[in-house]
């Protein structure tokens, strides 16, 4: 055994706190240890090659780096010694700089704690044993979770790209929130005007199959191979023979159902498209609003449906499907105003969200795009954007920033002195963040040409005086207190995860932060890619976006599996669990604890049942190795005897 | 042994991959200050700690162990926390009848992006373990020894 440990400085990030000579002294001690060496940039191409000249020079045969997490570097490293001759899993990572240098200032302690890490590592990797992976077949369908702007983008250009689709969405029609906007900044771009034509595409293109009004139930498998149950939704009507003609809706008497589409800005009927360009442009009756489910008895829109495609009886259909990768685009969600309460949002009807002031704005939306109050469907002539309402705000539970509402209020508030020439807008902010193209240039044409009053400081109160809604606010710029009696208050209230993001997350095996937001594999350089291999991000569902990011991401998510399926075989990770035949006594309790069912019964000859571990579906979990009773059935590179070995190294009487 | 700084002591800390590894990762980029007795065994899953690890630690020299996996729910490998939960409650009340006592030894669940949670736990379970003192000059484990 000859083990080679390199030291890296990571320039000062490491060198700077821990002494990294002293570990590469105390490690040529070690037995076992050939050579040790430290190194100013190990990752880099000359480190690398110092590591590849060390191993045939020293005649090395197991290697040791010390430097930064393996989660960042250990397949550069095991690239790094395969290209020597090695077997790529005779390398071992000691994690000394986020683990030690950077979360400890005390030199001497950091160099001890660094010595024990490197010295765990090596006994680690004295005990590694060669692995090689296996080659599987790659399903090349991919699932499209989500089918807002992000989603719809992934997915034409997985199809473009010659791939079939499933695109699943969870509301009656794709779109998503961009589907609701009226204009687009900084453009003043119609929305649906640029987004139409994509919804069309996705409905028309014979590579994708479109679930809309659909959930996803369970996924199951691994990269290349996944079972998916897909939940249709009852509609209550038969989308095989609706036209989207709108006679039920026209004729419907729940004149007062809840408009999910319009976020509530005006009712809607209980049978309803939700919007005119909708795809599919199908009806679908919302249940807990339809006299005939509510009541038992009304029966219209059957008796005016001239396809007869309504049926109270419908029931949820679940389908399966087969896919090799999957690209989550689920969106964002928005706070509750309800949670501001010193705003009045919610409870005063002229208090309203950026969104529902969007819906206002829209030539398709309730109000004809008429700018009308809620409360008595007169013109506002001075109008309150509050920006950050909720965000930035510890004490509501979103510390970040919500992304795009700067340019959203200040396009509305361009908007909005286009539809009234003779109105006041009025913007409270706390910074005005607007990074993008053109951005910067946007927020100040709404100041400087359309006379949009910006004041720099947070609103403490809004309440109802008369007619007027009366906001009370600081100027920090002047030192003064503001107080304006507005017609009309638009809250940009916080993004915020969509609902049901956690419970996704949990079926698809990806991690969340703590404000419900998926988490990327790496937040610079691996931006699309989640740590579940196959699985991709795209959207605000990995954290607030505008149209542009959600697009690029849309696009770089089915680039990425493009890519993956560029392949027909993929090669399987091998560390996976192996079975002693000879020891194993046929308990399988191994079997029963798997999560993935990659344990089988084998009979061999002469009648004995041993387990038996289907490799390329077994994750590398360990459950079954710390299950056996008798340490038959183990995880490659995660023995007991090679966790032992660093065990034994820190805690030896 | 190995070496340890003066007023440190031993613990080990068995992490997952994929959340507390990664928590502690995050923890390290935002230069969240930490004590440095702690010592990181990295695991594919919290399922795959057998209780015997960490008596063995114990029993060999550690003064504290602490287990830390993904929330539950949210297990890379579906539920393999779950397993890691039942077995280290189960272990939990095994140790005083090891004579060690139970504080010694601590599991949680730290998902990738929650350094300061990590930091927290790291902190609290460090000043927990050296309130009680070095488990080996105690009369603590003499069974084991």
């Amino acid at each position: 055994m000859r083990v080679g440990v390199f030291i890296c400085h990571c320039g000062s990030n490491i060198a700077g706190t821990i002494d990294v000579a002293r570990v590469a002294a105390e490690m040529r001690k070690v037995p076992g240890v050939a050579f040790a060496t430290n190194y100013m940039y190990t990752c880099s191409e000359p480190g690398q090659e110092e590591i590849k000249q060390a191993i045939k020079r020293e005649g090395l045969n197991r290697i040791v780096v010390a430097a930064c997490s393996p989660r960042m570097h250990e397949l550069t490293f095991r690239r790094t010694i395969e290209k020597a001759g090695l077997n790529r899993y005779f390398l071992e990572m000691a994690n000394i700089r986020e683990h030690i240098s950077w979360v400890g200032l005390d030199k001497e302690a950091n160099t001890n704690k660094a010595i024990d890490v490197v010295k765990m590592a090596a006994a680690k990797v004295m005990q590694d044993k060669p692995l090689f992976s296996q080659s599987f077949k790659v399903n090349k369908r991919v699932l499209v979770i989500g089918g807002g702007v992000a989603g719809m983008q992934s997915a034409l250009d997985c199809a473009d790209g010659g791939l079939d689709v499933l695109l699943v969405e969870k509301s009656p029609s794709v779109g998503g929130m961009m589907s609701r906007l009226d204009k687009t900044f900084p453009t003043i771009d119609c929305s649906i005007c640029i987004l139409g034509p994509k919804m069309v595409d996705v409905a028309q293109h014979d590579k994708i199959t479109l679930h809309a009004y659909s959930e996803i139930d369970d996924i199951k498998g691994y990269v290349g191979n996944y079972q998916i149950k897909i939940r249709k939704k009852a509609t209550y009507v038969d989308w095989t023979k609706c036209t989207g003609c709108g006679l039920c809706m026209e004729k419907c008497p729940s004149k007062n159902s809840y408009d999910h589409f319009n976020f509530g800005v005006a009712p809607t009927r209980a049978i309803n498209i939700p919007f005119p360009q909708a795809i599919p442009k199908k009806a679908k009756i919302d249940p807990e609003y339809c006299r005939q489910f509510v009541k038992g008895k009304c029966g219209v829109c059957a008796k005016v449906c001239p396809t007869g495609a309504i049926n109270y009886e419908m029931q949820d259909e679940i389908i399966t499907e087969d896919v090799g990768a999957i690209v989550v685009a689920s969106g964002y969600g928005l706070m509750d105003v309800a949670k501001l309460p010193e705003y009045g949002g919610g409870r005063y009807p002229d208090v309203i969200t950026g969104i529902q002031y969007e819906r206002l704005l829209n030539a398709s939306g309730p109000t004809e795009g008429h700018i009308l109050r809620p409360s008595d469907k007169t013109e506002p002539k001075t109008i309150v954007f509050v920006s950050c309402a909720g965000s930035r705000d510890k004490s509501c539970g979103v510390p970040y920033c919500s992304n795009f509402c700067c340019m959203y209020i200040a396009k509305q508030a361009i908007l909005t002195k286009d539809h009234i020439p003779d109105s006041q807008s009025f913007v409270f902010y706390m910074d005005i963040r607007s990074p993008g193209k053109g951005y910067d240039e946007f927020t100040r044409r709404a100041q400087e040409d359309y006379g949009a009053k910006y004041v720099r400081g947070r609103v403490s109160r809004i309440y109802p005086k008369g007619k007027k809604m009366v906001v009370m606010g600081a100027d920090t710029l002047l030192g003064t207190k503001v107080e304006v009696e507005a017609d009309l208050v638009v809250l940009a209230n916080a993004v915020t995860a969509a609902p049901g993001a956690a419970q996704l997350a949990e079926k698809l095996h990806i991690s969340y932060d703590t404000f419900g937001f998926y988490v990327e594999s790496h937040p610079k350089l691996r931006p699309v890619e989640t740590n579940t291999a196959g699985v991709y991000l795209a959207g605000a569902a990995q954290g607030p976006k505008d149209i542009p990011a959600s697009v690029g991401q849309g696009s770089a998510a089915a680039a990425k599996v493009l890519a993956l399926f560029s392949k027909d075989m993929l090669e399987s990770d091998p560390a996976v669990a192996k079975v002693n035949e000879n020891t194993c006594v046929g308990c399988l309790k191994c079997k029963m604890t798997c999560p993935f069912g990659a344990v089988k019964e084998k009979e061999l000859r002469g009648g004995k049942i041993v387990a038996n571990v289907i490799e390329t579906v077994c994750a590398g979990c360990g459950v079954c190795t710390s299950t056996c009773p008798c340490g038959a059935i183990q995880l490659s590179h995660f023995t007991d005897n090679q966790l032992l070995a660093e065990v034994n190294t820190l805690c030896q009487k | 042994m190995s070496e340890i700084a003066p007023k440190e002591l031993r613990i080990v800390g068995f992490l997952c991959n994929w959340c507390s590894y990664g928590g502690a990762d995050t923890a390290g980029v935002s230069r969240f200050r930490q004590p440095t007795d702690l010592r990181v065994i990295r695991v594919p899953c919290s399922g795959r700690v057998d209780p015997l690890f960490i008596v063995k630690s114990l029993l060999n020299g550690a003064d504290g162990v602490l287990v830390s996996g993904c929330h539950p729910r949210d297990c890379h490998y579906t539920d393999g926390n779950f397993y890691a939960r039942r077995r280290l409650e189960m272990l939990k009340r095994l140790l005083p009848f090891l004579g060690i006592d139970e504080k010694r030894f601590h599991y949680t669940w730290i998902s990738a992006s929650e350094g300061a949670r990590w930091q927290k736990t790291v902190t609290d379970f460090t000043t927990q373990v050296h309130k009680l003192g070095p488990l080996h000059s105690t009369t603590e484990a003499q069974i084991g020894s």
